[in-house]
């Protein structure tokens, strides 16, 4: 186990572990190597470099087009680039203006921007200043959920170092410019992480979107000039003007420079956070770095963008990684969850759960939303407890159709997505439910049984120990039988049998 | 701490804050060894806090006063959380995954005070940070 200490040999000649091997790490280059709550490690990171070299040597002008140059693009979902929208903010007129970073990732299964947060604030509060710079603002708000208590008291230490080295405040580097940030957080809707409802949050009104144009850059926030961007988007910001915006294009595809963060999780081996340069495979992220499926299952789909996006086949795995191509097959980037699912996921259930969140979290201003999210979800249940017919695929997809459409805001218009793309990459498991009444991952309660098979029955009696609700009868070495009326389907029996005589189906 | 006026300033800054962290190219620091620990929630729900404690339990036991314990964001590798890093001088720094208490000790005894490593715990750090 112990070997001697001659490790630099041992360390050398093992095989280094492909999970770290495809990564690029940017966005994530100090989270686990600096203190978070040390702003002098930060420093010692290059960090607040870009800062002063912006403010001593740059005018906004040039930081904006620096910004433009790098290519860099939204990373909160929408892929916008932020060069251009530092730009619009700073040709607004206004008297004041605000910069908005949104730490509001409501994603299920998304952990990126609170990982950021939390392993590296400083670079967010750094990008942030100098985004303010760009475009004129002398303050920013960092809407952040609740949820994080973490990633909050390591931004309010943050803060404080910062202000206390005079990295936040006034006359910022002797060169005049005044700089400061609060914290106002998020009561955990979604929704809030649309830039026009998160605005209404931040002035304390109740959040809902409201229609665009006027763009926030034109009216945000207190109905002054704003910018919002990502966490993701600002902790790419300092290595930009470090290293060029050359640097930051060399890596990534002509459209999409850059790298990517994703939260990989779900039926793979290695869960984490891992940065990949974009235009990289899906193969490569859940195979090589990810490790694979757990328990050598089958890969079915992997589920990318969260509620607003799609489920991807294997068909599909191997296309490369941008904001292009996975809205070319009925996904989207989104803010980076990645959820791997294997043959045991039921392709319905999946679309039934987003619909429930997406349900859950519409803000009910408009109606597609509101309601048809409500009867999409009535038509799955339906589906799912076997009383679906082929009509109500049809109608699922045209109100899908019809929600997108007449959706105001990005809720709505990518709330039906997932039952869209499992619909239209897995039509024969809808069909399995409504034809056939039976749901081939073994998933929908309604849609199974289980069975003990006499000619393989020992009697061991071990199903009718574990049963939960005392519904298997049988003598010792005798055949059992379980009662149908009482089972509760819990796969307990299933589990426990050595001999494989119990029969799902 | 004064506020900062200029940009000199603030190397000065990174140079002291660069000497005090980089083990590897400063003399004076020779048997320092500095241990991070990876405290992000992710970190800190598969029980970061306990491994820890028991690491600086264990560091105060031994009586080893060469040894600073500081904490960090997520290493991203969080089926292997919690996830602890051990650097010092003439080794490169190593990476040892799902920590709990008891490696956390067996650490600070063989790695730490022993020089040995624990060959069945390492995560081997290879991918290039900003390249």
């Amino acid at each position: 186990m112990y070997v001697e200490p001659n490790t630099n040999e041992r360390l050398e000649g093992q095989k280094s572990i492909p999970f770290y091997k495809k990564q690029v790490r940017r966005a994530l280059r100090n989270c686990g190597f600096i203190n978070p709550e040390d702003i002098n490690e930060y420093i010692a990171a290059d960090g607040y470099q870009a800062l002063a070299k912006c403010l001593t040597e740059m005018s906004p002008d040039e930081v904006i087009d620096t910004v433009v140059q790098s290519g860099l693009r939204g990373r909160g979902g929408g892929g916008y680039p932020t060069g251009l929208k530092w730009k619009y903010t700073r040709q607004s007129q206004s008297d004041e203006k605000y910069i908005i970073c949104n730490a509001d990732e409501g994603d299920p299964g998304a952990f990126m921007d609170r990982s950021i947060l939390e392993g590296d604030p400083h670079s967010v509060l750094e990008a942030m200043a100098i985004a303010g710079y760009a475009i004129g603002a002398q303050y920013g708000y960092i809407y952040i959920r609740a949820e994080y208590p973490l990633a909050i008291s390591r931004l309010e230490i943050a803060i404080k170092q910062a202000r206390k080295l005079g990295l936040l405040g006034e006359n910022i580097f002797s060169t005049g410019f005044n700089f400061n940030i609060g914290l106002r957080y998020g009561a955990g809707a979604f929704v809030c992480g649309e830039e026009t409802a998160l605005i209404h949050s931040v002035e304390g009104k109740r959040g809902e979107p409201s229609s665009k144009p006027p763009f926030p850059a034109q009216r945000g926030v207190w109905d002054k000039p704003s910018c919002v961007n990502n966490v993701e988007t600002f902790a790419n910001i300092p290595p930009i003007f470090l290293k060029g915006p050359d640097w930051f294009k060399k890596i990534g595809t002509e459209k999409s420079p850059g790298t990517k963060v994703f939260a990989l999780a779900g039926k793979v081996n290695n869960v984490g956070l891992v940065e990949v340069p974009m235009g990289i495979t899906l193969r490569e992220v859940i195979f090589e770095i990810g490790g694979g499926i757990k328990n050598n299952k089958k890969f079915k789909a992997v589920q990318t963008g969260g509620p607003s996006g799609g489920c991807i086949t294997k068909d599909n795995l191997d296309i490369p990684i941008d904001y292009e191509s996975l809205s070319s097959i009925g996904s989207m980037m989104g803010s980076g969850g990645m959820i791997v699912m294997d043959e045991d996921n039921c392709m319905v259930d999946i679309a039934k759960f987003y619909l429930e969140f997406t349900k859950d979290e519409s803000c009910g201003k408009c109606t597609p939303c509101r309601i048809g999210n409500t009867r999409m979800l009535e038509i799955l249940e339906k589906i799912t407890k076997g009383n679906g017919t082929e009509q109500d695929l049809k109608d699922l997809a045209q109100l899908g159709d019809v929600i997108k459409d007449t959706s105001l805001c990005g809720l709505g218009q990518t709330s039906p997505n997932p039952v869209l793309s499992t619909l239209h990459y897995f039509e024969d498991e809808y069909l399995a439910h409504v034809k056939d009444k039976r749901c081939p991952a073994g998933v929908c309660q309604s849609l199974f049984s289980f069975h003990i098979l006499p000619e393989k029955c020992v009697g061991c009696t071990a199903c009718a120990r574990i049963c939960p609700a005392h519904c298997i009868e049988g003598e010792l070495k005798k055949v059992h039988v379980i009662d149908q009326e009482r089972c509760i389907k819990c796969s307990a029996c299933y589990n426990t049998c050595k001999f494989n005589a119990i029969e799902k189906g | 701490m004064a506020k900062l006026k200029t940009v000199e300033e603030l190397k000065k800054i990174r140079q002291a804050a660069l000497d005090q962290l980089d083990l590897r190219s400063t003399a004076e620091s020779e048997d320092k060894v500095l241990v991070r620990v990876g405290m992000a929630t992710c970190g800190i729900a598969s029980g970061a806090r306990t491994t820890m404690k028991a690491i600086m339990d264990e560091i105060a036991k031994q009586g080893l006063t060469n040894v600073s314990v500081t904490q960090t964001g997520c290493m991203g590798y969080c089926a292997q959380e919690p996830v602890v890093e051990v650097a010092s001088k003439d080794m490169p720094s190593v990476i040892y995954g799902k920590v709990d208490e008891k490696r956390g000790r067996e650490i600070v005894n063989e790695h730490i005070k022993n020089g040995r490593l624990l060959q069945n715990a390492i995560i081997n750090k290879s991918f290039e940070n900003l390249e």
